[in-house]
């Protein structure tokens, strides 16, 4: 391997340094606003590198992924409310259990439960293909939609309000600029997991399987293991964002699981690139730009929004990436 | 010599349609077997019978003494047979690298063990390319990638599905040499091909199909040109 950098890798790294400097630049000028803006940006785009790695790898068309973010959203939420009411969470070999506000706990959780039920999910929804895939990941998202709505303990419809913001070691994370460099870590971090498996062994059965699953048996690896697995990881990743959005907020509410969300997640994907490693924090930064700007001119922005997703789809399939960085290459 | 591969008596269909009827053949250890015979008449099926990929509705198939009938694909390949499909089937978004890696695995033979170097030893072509998509490649050096990735499974069968065909004639002698190599080597190989002059100075033994039924099944000397005018149209 050499070492030298191609477009994509320097258009990577630039963006690496944008998501330094502009809240850097708004700190300066003392406009927290854009902060919690950039957050907002790095958070979701969490939640798209966790759908690309099913998606874009693995060619599984999740349109379920909200599950997982209001699981993971709803794992913060219900652990803080717990501890911040002092209301017993469950009690086990006589150890009570009030919950917590420590964020690597939360994170944890919020994880841990992602990922029990994207192995449920996972297990039946890979057994069908194509279309089929699509409606049975919507259909297992809309169950646990309807689920929230109807569980009245953690506010059923109304959602579920966390008032103060949780803790992580002795950071003030209340600070906007310190709670975005938490998020943009954990983003950092996912990426590069996500970097690594797909030049792992894994990764390369993972984009086998997506171009023929019987070509990869014929090699003695089971596709329904590596997609399940790759779906698992991808969960997780959509659920620590969950999390994060849900602290971000301070608020919780079945808005966070709804078939919408699962749009959006997959549109950060699509309009970044799909399979391309920093494509859906670009297309996150793309619809926030759409949805506060333009939002903020007209209502209607959605509509082009859908007229950027129409051309990617019809004439940069690579999506932004793609555009600016060519067809994917190998070394 | 122990016998490896043991079809007996196989039916398989595509729906409704019967494809085979009634196909026998047996792969011993160390043997180069040839299955002939003209288009249509079930060589693809009988292979795809074989590695799993459709279910046969009669008879058995005996791998190593297993019964591997009702098994799934990637089991059976985990068992050591490596298919080399019928039209140069790579990863095309993987590099030649990750093509020959991702099938990497330790087969119990008592052969020598396939690695990247000695894939890449084999088809020198492959080592120039390492880094390149296989989309990238000719259709000669698709070939040889699927070869190598069979081989990088440590197969104790190696089943090779037309390996030649539509390949320029230098490329062709390439793949030629290569499984000569295999065969001096000891590697078992069910192979598929129309080309006779080639095929059956190196076959140990030749099963010929005709309607989905084994018609012949012998030592190359007995397929006399009757045989041949009558089964394999030359």
């Amino acid at each position: 391997m050499m070492l030298s950098v191609n477009r994509e890798q320097k258009l990577n790294i630039s963006f690496i340094a944008l998501l330094f400097i502009l809240p850097a630049v708004a700190l300066s000028m003392d406009e927290p606003f854009y902060i919690t803006l950039m957050t907002k940006v790095v958070i979701l785009a969490m939640a798209g590198v966790g759908l690309n790695l099913a998606l874009g790898l693995g060619g599984l068309i999740s349109f379920g992924h909200a599950a997982f973010f209001g699981i993971g959203g709803y794992a913060a939420g219900i652990l803080a409310t717990h501890y911040m009411n002092d209301e017993l969470l469950f009690s086990a070999f006589g150890y009570e259990y009030f919950g917590t506000d420590n964020m690597l706990a939360i994170w944890f959780a919020a994880m841990f439960v992602g990922a029990i039920a994207a192995i449920i999910i996972g297990y039946f929804s890979l057994r069908t293909k194509g279309v089929y895939f699509i409606m049975i990941t919507l259909a297992f998202a809309q169950m646990i939609y309807y689920f929230a709505i109807a569980w009245p303990t953690y506010g059923g419809e109304d959602g579920l309000s966390i008032y103060v913001r949780n803790n992580l070691f002795d950071l003030n994370t209340l600070d906007p600029i310190i709670f975005y460099g938490i998020c943009l870590s954990l983003l950092l971090l996912v990426t590069f997991l996500v970097s690594t498996l797909r030049n792992s062994h894994f990764g390369s059965a993972l984009q086998a399987a997506r171009q023929n699953e019987q070509r990869l048996a014929s090699v003695g690896i089971r596709p329904f293991g590596i997609q399940l697995t790759a779906f698992v990881i991808s969960a997780m990743a959509t659920a620590l964002a969950g999390a994060l959005f849900a602290d971000l907020n301070r608020f919780v509410s079945p808005d966070m699981l709804s078939w919408h969300t699962s749009g959006e997640i997959m549109i950060f994907v699509i309009l970044g690139g799909v399979g391309r490693l920093f494509g859906p924090i670009l297309g996150a930064a793309m619809f926030i730009v759409f949805e506060y700007y333009l939002g903020g001119i007209t209502e209607h922005w959605g509509l082009f929004l859908g007229i950027a997703l129409l051309a990617v789809v019809l004439f940069a399939r690579g999506g932004i990436v793609g555009v600016i960085a060519g067809e994917v290459k190998h070394d | 010599m122990a016998t490896l591969l043991d079809v007996k008596g196989i039916q398989t269909f595509y729906g409704q349609s019967q494809a085979l009827f009634d196909v026998n053949l047996k792969v011993r250890e160390g043997q180069v077997v040839a299955l002939m015979g003209r288009n249509g008449m079930g060589k693809t099926t009988t292979i795809a019978s074989i590695c799993g990929m459709s279910r046969i509705a009669k008879g058995a198939i005996y791998f190593n003494d297993v019964d591997v009938s009702k098994m799934a694909s990637h089991k059976i390949a985990q068992l050591g047979i490596g298919l080399v499909p019928e039209g140069r089937r790579c990863f095309a978004n993987l590099t030649v690298n990750e093509n020959l890696l991702v099938a990497a695995r330790d087969g119990q033979t008592h052969l020598k063990h396939w690695d990247l170097q000695r894939v890449e030893a084999l088809f020198p072509r492959l080592a120039e390319r390492h880094a390149q998509n296989a989309s990238t490649l000719s259709g000669g050096e698709q070939q040889m990638l699927a070869i190598g990735r069979a081989l990088m499974t440590n197969p104790k069968l190696l089943i090779l599905d037309e390996a030649t065909e539509g390949l320029a004639p230098v490329i062709r002698q390439e793949i030629w040499r290569a499984v000569r190599i295999l065969k001096d080597e000891g590697q078992s190989i069910l192979i598929v091909d129309k080309t006779l002059k080639e095929l059956l100075p190196i076959a140990d033994h030749c099963i010929v199909l005709e309607r989905g039924e084994t018609v012949f099944d012998g030592e190359p000397t007995g397929l006399t040109q009757a045989v041949q005018n009558q089964y394999l149209g030359l």
